[in-house]
């Protein structure tokens, strides 16, 4: 069989989403947040409501995330997402609404936003992308550093007695009443980003049911930062970040 | 029953991290040794025999530039 009998459109089994725009990403060869955008506008694109969801982009690499999915975005100042996107459900209660969020937004600068949106319980689904490192700034140690690891301002390694520990931040917000679902995922391979997909398919259908705050954090490599190959990135997530971020349901009481 | 797949990708929009190379599960897929517009070495399918059309490798390209046919043979 040729393979032009093979390509033809009635034996597509996949494609890009349409709520995928043309431009092409900025982000590095092998960078997590394209997966993860893609997976955005897949469950988007399968829920049926692109006319209904407003994302909140953060400070950081993702900075232009309103660039490639066709939804409505508004961008956010600094850590300052969680705060939006209550803003936003209050004003328009029907809408989907979500924050997109790196660990220096989500659990540095921001950490006061995303404590208090989750003890408020909104009806918001929060995306909390952890790499473990600042990436667009050059690869600083964040809050989610690893002890030991090598970033540009910690070049012997991050240690607990001057930088304290990596902080689990899905496992303190899953504590808050008003969260309903928190999980923890990776895009690494194809299993995993099927199931990050499931997740925040779950995610988005939680917030019909206006039980709580959604939280889904993704394991991800920033291989620009961590100076290595995309394919060694991901090994060395899944050897040295998963002992400290396993992944899994912390906490999910959607019921779905 | 026997499947035959195949995929296509956006050569230029390729930045040939390779994730989708380790990813496949029949090593189809290979970089290319000529480079696109932008001096990034492409993926492509190497050996149309072995694709399934599995979709994996798609699943994992971070710039959604794979576009997998599956037909049953």
């Amino acid at each position: 069989m040729n393979i032009s009998d093979i390509i033809k459109p009635e034996n597509k089994v996949y494609a890009k989403s349409k709520l995928l725009l043309d431009k092409e990403m900025h982000y590095c060869p092998g960078c997590s947040h394209g997966t993860i955008h893609k997976i955005i506008a897949e469950t988007i694109d399968e829920l049926n409501i692109q006319e209904q969801v407003i994302g909140i982009s953060p400070v950081g690499c993702a900075v232009l995330a309103y660039d490639y999915i066709d939804i409505d975005w508004q961008e956010a100042a600094h850590g300052r997402a969680p705060a939006l996107a209550t803003a936003i459900k209050r004003l328009y209660p029907d809408k989907y609404v979500f924050t997109y969020q790196g660990d220096g937004d989500l659990a540095s600068i921001g950490t006061g936003e995303i404590v208090h949106v989750c003890n408020r319980g909104d009806n918001v689904t929060v995306i909390f992308v952890n790499n473990a490192i600042y990436g667009m700034t050059g690869g600083q140690m964040a809050p989610t550093t690893l002890e030991g690891m090598k970033t540009a301002t910690t070049p012997k390694g991050r240690s607990h007695i001057s930088s304290g520990f990596p902080m689990k931040i899905t496992e303190m917000l899953a504590l808050l009443p008003g969260v309903v679902y928190a999980t923890r995922q990776s895009v690494d391979t194809p299993a995993a980003e099927r199931k990050a997909k499931k997740s925040m398919i779950k995610a988005f259908k939680s917030q019909k049911l206006k039980k709580g705050t959604s939280f889904i954090e993704i394991v991800s490599t920033c291989n620009s930062g961590w100076k290595m190959t995309p394919v060694e990135a991901n090994t060395w997530m899944r050897e040295n970040m998963f002992p400290v971020f396993p992944p899994g349901d912390i906490k999910d009481e959607t019921g779905l | 029953m026997a499947v035959r797949g195949a995929i296509e990708v956006d050569v230029e929009l390729c930045k040939g991290c390779g994730v989708c190379i380790v990813n496949c599960p029949t090593g189809a897929i290979v970089l290319s040794k000529s480079v696109n517009g932008k001096g990034y070495n492409y993926s492509y399918m190497d050996d149309p025999e072995k694709c399934t059309g599995c979709t994996n490798c798609a699943a994992v390209c971070p710039d959604t530039v794979i576009t997998v046919y599956r037909v049953k043979i």
